[in-house]
């Protein structure tokens, strides 16, 4: 399906998010969207599929006009898309789901279910309802709920976040088999450069609301970025730790939530030092780190900071020594949807009964200025960009703490946004600072920590050196298999 | 077993009549995502309006069937009026659905005792019982069941049709997902608002069919202060305690109308000395102990020890998470 805009604008308030967008995508064919956070592309992307209108400018399917409102009707035309957090009704089995919204009848979608998962090779239980499965198989129910439709352009918005490299080479390998095969046109946000490159056959570039550059793959990541910032980058230089003394200790912590528990988990962290947490999402890293800050009472063991124990003392506590965190879901944890920006400030800064207003503002508005976020006093959370909720969740954060714990801090930045939050955290850390992070880039692991555990189903694998891990042996780690380790041991 | 059991059982399905059609009207509301807080006042109002209908139309001449039939849909058209003003005012007006149904049950109370002043403790046309020809004479079942008025057997249809809505057809699929996933139902061209609409205000047609139940068969007439005053109250728990499944809801209801007979049973005997306060309390801690227990998720844990396939019959039934955007707005695109 060959797609042409012409001319897209579309605004928010100021901000010109799209900006007279002018392209064409071929069918048969994987695009990959790029820009820096804030550029626009989802933006694009939710006018494509018709989950808001542009304010302006033409859509041109296979060389007509299409006049479309609603994301029903974009599908009628033959365009589905991928939300980044599926959107289905996790309180509804998959074949629910499956059904809804299309005509088919009980049995016949019943069958259709189990033809199109099998052709891909997703394991879907029809019975099963949707909140007991992974991003991944929802993602899956999504892909076959709109082929079931009859799609011919699918449209991904960041869909390798929270899934494992199985499970993203199978996603891989479908959205391939539907270009080649079917011809379909397959148009793919991502910020992860390297599987734009794996899986991409041109690229189309936004900036500031404008598209800038088009390229054709294969290209290199040092061209992609150049593409994407006019210039390229090295890698964060990691100076050498000089580490100070225990500031965070676990002893024999046990841990326990609905799905895993960790056993008695001893941890020292020192000053200045950076512990990278590798693992699928959900084995076990969120659980420690919350433990580390008080969010979650080890079932067993002690907590320390410096010399006092805090085991089970709340997260306000913890703060108060100069222990911070941020949660990745951000706005499920760390931010509030329904408040602004400047009432985030407060909330966080604000110590007196009465709130400051207008020192709150001005305040507000210097830290934006200074982490470089997106957005103004007055705007609403959910209106930033992602990126731009990360910059500013870092500009909440206190200025010099003990210990940052940071869950996934750079999911969902751009390359550019992801080495300034490393420049800040790296400037933090060279006063003392220790920082305890997660992510599922290992490039980034490798690169940022001095030592790196290995989460898998609650156990914890320890490599005390990064930089003599390789990417390859920290990847056969995360999928639990420890005995392949040539170097580090378990902890657990 | 012996008549007078069985008879008492039969009062109480009788009596629990008017809470099982209030509270499966307040389930399909609040799965549409709504909740509608007003049905204490609007059940009085429409008790109220059913009755004085139907008495004026009596008067007037009409039949008696006739007359009734006016004051049933009379009844109806106030719950459903009372249903589209929270409504308005959560979707249109962008109000806090709770605010304004806390204020229209005061609101709607006062009314109903105001205009209903002058036809307090009056005869009026009351529906009598029909025994059902073939079903009423079995054993057991049919004194229990099956010798009522129309309400009861209205209120029996009314428990399968709702479940059958609910889970068996594709709009009870969008029905249930605008009140879980609103976002969802939008992407699969669900208008969600007017969807919240219809059920607010049908859910509020069937509150007022018990206001109704109450006025025109179980608790005839009109008094003050009202007979039915408190049950708005108790049915809206007892969606929470039916966790949104007509079923359990059902249950519910019957629940709490054999408690309250037993402790008026206890009242009456002469030898057992309690507290009648402590008595009328015991429906209420009944339901809050089976409240905890459900919600303590130890059914949860018991319901993983039962094979896959019958837990996959009961999911629908045990669960206890009330609909996930259950009272919020939503706003397209
Ligand atoms: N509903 C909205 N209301 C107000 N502003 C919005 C809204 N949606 C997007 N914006 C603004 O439009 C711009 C583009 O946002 P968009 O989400 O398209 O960026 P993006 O390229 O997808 O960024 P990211 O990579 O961070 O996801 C941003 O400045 C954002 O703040
Ligand atoms: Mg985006």
């Amino acid at each position: 399906m060959q797609i042409e805009l012409r001319h897209i604008h579309k605004r928010f308030g100021p901000v010109h998010a799209n900006n007279d967008i002018d392209v064409t995508f071929q069918g048969g064919r994987i695009i990959g969207v790029l820009g820096e956070n804030g550029a626009g592309k989802s933006t694009l992307m939710k006018i494509l599929a018709g989950y808001q209108p542009a304010d302006s400018g033409d859509i041109i399917i296979d060389g007509r006009v299409a006049d479309y409102r609603g994301p029903q009707a974009a599908i009628h035309y033959g365009i589905g898309m991928l939300q980044q957090d599926p959107l289905d009704v996790p309180a509804f089995t998959v074949l629910e789901n499956f059904i809804f919204g299309s005509r088919m009848r009980h049995t016949e979608a019943r069958a259709r279910l189990r033809e199109i998962s099998q052709r891909f090779g997703f394991s879907l239980d029809p019975d099963m309802p949707v909140s007991q499965l992974s991003i991944a198989q929802r993602q899956q129910l999504e892909i076959v709920r709109l082929l079931a439709l009859n799609v011919r352009a699918l449209i991904l918005d960041e869909p390798t976040t929270g899934i494992s490299a199985e499970q993203k080479a199978l996603l891989f390998d479908t959205l391939r088999s539907l270009a080649r095969n079917d011809g379909m046109t397959v148009l793919l946000v991502s910020h992860k450069l390297e599987d734009v490159i794996a899986l991409c056959d041109e690229v189309v570039v936004l900036r500031a609301g404008r598209l800038t550059g088009r390229g054709e793959m294969p290209l290199t990541t040092q061209e992609l970025v150049r593409l994407m910032f006019g210039q390229s980058f090295a890698m964060q230089e990691r100076p050498a730790a000089h580490l100070g003394d225990v500031i965070l200790r676990l002893e024999g912590v046990h841990l326990r939530d609905k799905r895993l528990s960790i056993e008695h988990l001893n941890l020292a962290v020192r000053a200045g030092e950076v512990i990278g947490l590798a693992g699928l999402d959900g084995s076990g890293q969120g659980l420690a780190m919350r433990a580390c800050v008080g969010l979650v009472k080890p079932v067993a063991g002690r907590v320390f900071v410096g010399n006092s124990d805090m085991t089970g003392k709340p997260y306000r506590a913890f703060l108060r020594r100069g222990v911070a965190f941020s949660a990745a879901g951000r706005l499920e944890e760390g931010l509030v949807a329904g408040l602004s920006l400047t009432e985030h400030v407060a909330l966080a800064n604000e110590r007196d009964m009465l709130v400051n207003w207008d020192r709150a503002r001005r305040q507000t508005a210097s830290q934006l200025a200074a982490y470089n976020v997106r957005g103004r006093p007055d705007d609403l959370i959910e209106q930033l960009s992602g990126g731009n909720q990360q910059r500013l969740l870092m500009a909440l954060m206190p200025e010099q703490p003990l210990v940052m714990v940071l869950e996934q801090p750079t999911r969902g930045l751009d390359v550019d946004s992801a080495a300034w939050i490393w420049r800040q955290l790296l400037a933090r850390r060279e006063g003392g600072t220790a920082i305890v992070f997660s992510s599922d880039d290992l490039d980034e692991l490798v690169a940022y920590s001095d030592r790196i555990l290995v989460f898998y189903a609650g156990q914890i694998f320890e490599i005390p050196d990064a930089s003599a891990t390789t990417i390859d042996q920290l990847g056969h780690l995360i999928g639990g298999e420890f005995e392949m380790a040539t170097i580090g041991k378990r902890l657990t | 077993m012996n008549e007078p059991f069985l008879l008492i059982l039969g009062s109480i399905v009788s009596n629990a009549t008017p809470l099982v059609i209030a509270s499966i009207g307040e389930t399909i509301t609040e799965r549409a995502g709504v909740v509608n807080l007003s049905l204490d006042g609007s059940i009085m109002l429409s008790a109220m309006a059913g009755f004085v209908a139907a008495y004026a139309a009596a008067n007037g001449g009409s039949p008696t069937e006739l007359s009734l039939l006016i004051g049933v849909l009379v009844a109806m058209a106030a719950g459903a009026l009372v249903a589209l003003i929270v409504a308005v005012g959560g979707i249109a007006l962008r109000r806090d659905q709770v605010a304004v149904g806390f204020v229209l049950t005061l609101l709607t109370a006062d009314l109903a005792q105001f205009l209903g002043q002058s036809y307090t403790r009056i005869p009026g046309p009351t529906v009598g019982q029909w025994v059902l020809p073939v079903l009423g004479d079995l054993p057991v079942v049919g004194p229990v069941l099956f010798r009522h008025n129309i309400f009861v057997y209205i209120s029996f249809v009314l428990i399968f049709a709702c479940w059958f809505w609910l889970f068996r057809t594709r709009s009870g699929l969008a029905l249930r997902a605008v009140g879980e996933r609103p976002e969802a139902a939008f992407a699969r061209g669900v208008d969600v608002n007017r969807l919240r609409y219809v059920y607010t205000v049908l859910g509020g047609a069937l509150v007022g069919l018990a206001g109704a139940a109450y006025s025109l068969g179980i608790k005839p007439g009109w008094a003050t202060p009202p007979p039915m005053r408190g049950d708005g109250w108790i049915a809206l728990a007892i969606v929470i305690f039916g966790g949104w499944h007509p079923f359990r809801v059902v249950l519910g209801a019957y629940l709490f109308a054999a408690l309250r007979a037993v402790s008026t049973a206890i009242q009456r005997t002469p030898d057992i000395q309690i507290s009648p306060v402590l008595l009328n309390l015991l429906p209420w801690i009944l339901m809050i102990a089976t409240l905890v227990a459900v919600s303590s998720g130890a059914i949860e844990r018991l319901m993983r020890l039962l094979p896959g396939s019958f837990q996959r019959w009961t999911r629908n039934v045990l669960r206890s998470d009330p609909p996930a955007a259950l009272g919020t707005r939503f706003d397209a695109g």
